[in-house]
């Protein structure tokens, strides 16, 4: 940032959440009213969503935030003194002391809403490379060995550790590797992985870099939805710099190592996030799933070895590699080492990203950070971890964030969405949308998932309706058995955990006699 | 895929009739690429309305009066899902998450995302495009 001392920076988010509710107009109204020079950054977002559009002003004393700001709330602002920290019913003081910011453990997101997402200056100036250079100065085999020793775990789900993903690609023998980032997204409730694209891309650069020298990959692919339009401009456009800049290429900083990588976007096929179909979807096929084995790490992209990770999990590396293994370890609990970056969302007071360290209960991320619900009615569900995640009730808000407690209680941490609903929820609804949606969104290669959705949506609007309730309970039992049992993947596998949740902390939902639920 | 999406961006959707002539230049038979072509939901073969509108319909946005929003759109519009308005004007889709969970429920017209969206900001946005 080159703005020179009588010039004013101002931040305002190019987040597609805070352009969504009026960044843009409130970042042009900044740019026509003020009364000075002004530099108005486009950053990522902090993450407090619900005070979107967030205004933050560069002062002698550091950065001072406004929100939520509404275009037609600029003019005041800026009368009342905004450009020089003055008070204001919207201020809300230095950035670095609200509360709900304060108290996080930003690692992954820590650049995230601070720097400007495609400036390569800020990001250096920001601790940016810091682990990719580490990594070039040791031996592949050393840089897996870290990755394994911080006990980083898969963030896309399925929560398996990296750094023996890494290992197995590491020691297959190919002349060609690949990198791909899976950034499909697809769970409701989920955004991190577009924050961190849309807010700090070069982060996940740096992240692939570093797992290509481990593998020895020389290629990369990031396959983003296409429902993330902004997220795959900013990735494109930060590659071409990383490219100038030799962070990528022919030569990464000046090493005796190639690696490029290349943006791919999705086709809106929610099973195109499960790994295989998305392989086979870069391949430009139709997203089928692939049985394993073969797993991807001996034969991927197109037969090659292959690491896949969610973007979550490539976007630690660098803090991995930069402050060490055992920084990171030390965050956690049991098996769930380091942070985790945790969604609000749905009918929440205070939506948007918590990154702290695994560990966290259900109800703290929910009552406090969350502040409740939106609507101020009392919450009756949460769902946790995706459309396929488990639907808990309140008595389950000691839970604590943990891949291990939330396997042993019958749900998942998945990508770590949560997602809240208020009493006016209708738990057989709920249910029956996770049915509808395995039907829209199965990829059709096994019956008990492409035929056992369909039947489940037909099962359970006759429970509701009360026809032959408890045989039709029995055959919505078995059905989730049956799909759990004979599925391929965990779309038809998983499916099953939101229908028997709902059924079993709210029974009440699914018509009026309650008594037998077997 | 590529391709496809250059097609989309290019002509508004896939004209099956196009389905030869990209089978021919990528080397593949036309049923391989009438497969990519229907697995994914984003390549439609019809011509889209002049405006597209895409709700949410995923659990966050569920939560917070999403339904409401669906139902209001398809009886003004007069269209269910996948369906364009007789005169062509818009074109209704359904989207599965647009990312935007923690302050839905959200809706797209065209390129623009909008969030909080009341039934009465949805009126206005299908006014705007009618
Ligand atoms: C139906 C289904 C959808 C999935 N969607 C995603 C997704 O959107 N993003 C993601 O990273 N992983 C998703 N996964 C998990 C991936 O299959 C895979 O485990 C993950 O990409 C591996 O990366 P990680 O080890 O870094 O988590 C999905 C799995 C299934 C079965
Ligand atoms: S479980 Fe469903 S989505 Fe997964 S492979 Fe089988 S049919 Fe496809
Ligand atoms: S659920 Fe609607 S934007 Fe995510």
């Amino acid at each position: 940032m080159s703005a020179s001392d009588d010039v004013v920076i101002v931040y305002v988010p190019r987040d597609s959440a805070a352009k969504s509710v009026g960044a843009d107009a409130v970042a042009a109204g900044i740019a026509a009213a003020a009364d000075r020079p002004v530099h108005v950054v486009r950053n990522g977002s902090r993450g407090m969503l619900w005070l979107e559009p967030m205004v933050e002003v560069s002062t002698p004393a550091g950065r001072v935030a406004y929100g939520p700001v509404a275009p037609h709330d600029v003019e005041g602002l800026i009368a009342a003194g905004m450009l020089d920290g003055a008070e204001h019913p919207l201020r809300l003081g230095p950035t670095e002391e609200i509360a709900w910011l304060r108290d996080q453990t930003r690692v992954t997101f820590a650049r995230v809403g601070v720097v400007d997402p495609l400036s390569a200056e800020d990001y250096a100036a920001h601790g940016g490379l810091a682990g990719l250079r580490r990594a070039l100065s040791l031996t592949p085999a050393e840089v897996v060995a870290e990755v394994t020793e911080s006990g980083l775990r898969g963030r896309g789900g399925a929560g398996f550790p990296a750094g023996i993903k890494w290992k197995t690609v590491l020691g297959a023998e190919s002349e060609l590797k690949f990198v791909c980032c899976n950034a499909d997204e697809g769970d409701s409730g989920t955004f991190a992985d577009r924050m961190l694209m849309e807010g700090d891309p070069f982060t996940l650069i740096e992240g692939m870099t570093i797992a290509a020298w481990a593998v020895g990959a020389s290629e990369g692919y990031i396959y983003v939805r296409s429902e993330y339009p902004d997220a795959v401009d900013t990735l494109r456009a930060a590659i071409d710099t990383a490219r100038a800049h030799g962070w990528l290429g022919k030569r990464v900083l000046d090493h005796d190592f190639s690696f490029d990588l290349f943006v791919r976007v999705g086709g809106g096929a929610y099973i195109c996030g499960e790994e295989t179909s998305m392989l086979d979807s870069l391949e430009g096929k139709r997203g089928m799933v692939r049985a394993k084995p073969p797993i991807p790490a001996l034969e991927g992209l197109f037969g090659k070895p292959t690491v896949v990770n969610n973007v979550l999990t490539l976007g630690s590396v660098p803090m991995i590699l930069a402050d060490g293994a055992e920084a990171f370890a030390a965050h956690g609990v049991g098996r769930s080492r380091g942070t985790q970056v945790f969604q609000l969302g749905g009918n929440i007071a205070q939506g948007g990203i918590v990154e702290t360290a695994f560990g966290i209960t259900l109800g703290e991320l929910v009552d406090g950070y969350g502040g409740g619900t939106r609507s101020g009615r009392p919450v009756r569900a949460v769902q946790v971890g995706g459309p396929l995640g488990a639907y808990l009730p309140t008595s389950q808000f000691d839970l604590p964030m943990d891949y291990e407690a939330f396997a042993a209680a019958g749900a998942m941490v998945g990508h770590g969405g949560v997602v809240v609903f208020d009493d006016t929820v209708d738990m057989a609804g709920q249910a029956r949308f996770a049915m509808e949606f395995c039907a829209a969104e199965s990829c059709g290669k096994c019956t008990p998932c492409r035929v056992g959705a369909v039947r489940g949506v037909e099962v359970i609007d006759r429970i509701v309706a009360g026809e032959n309730r408890s045989a039709n309970l029995k055959l919505l039992n078995d059905l989730c058995h049956l799909m759990t049992e004979g599925s391929l993947c965990a779309m038809g596998g998983l499916t099953p955990m939101p229908v028997k949740s709902a059924l079993a902390h709210f029974p009440g939902d699914f018509g009026t006699t309650t008594e037998e639920k077997r | 895929m590529p391709i496809l999406h250059a097609v989309m961006e290019d002509m508004g959707y896939v004209d099956p009739a196009a389905i030869p002539i990209l089978a021919e230049e990528l080397n593949l038979s036309r049923a391989d690429v009438h497969g990519v072509v229907t697995f994914y939901h984003d390549f439609r073969q019809t011509p889209p309305g002049r405006t597209t509108v895409r709700i949410c319909r995923a659990e966050a946005c569920q939560a917070v009066g999403g339904r409401t929003l669906e139902e209001r759109a398809k009886t003004r519009l007069g269209v269910g899902f996948g369906e364009t308005t007789d005169d062509g004007a818009v074109s209704l889709e359904q989207v599965f998450c647009f990312g935007n969970c923690a302050i839905g429920p959200t809706v797209q017209v065209d390129e623009r995302l909008y969030g909080r969206v009341s039934p009465e900001q949805l009126d206005h946005l299908l006014e705007v495009t009618a």
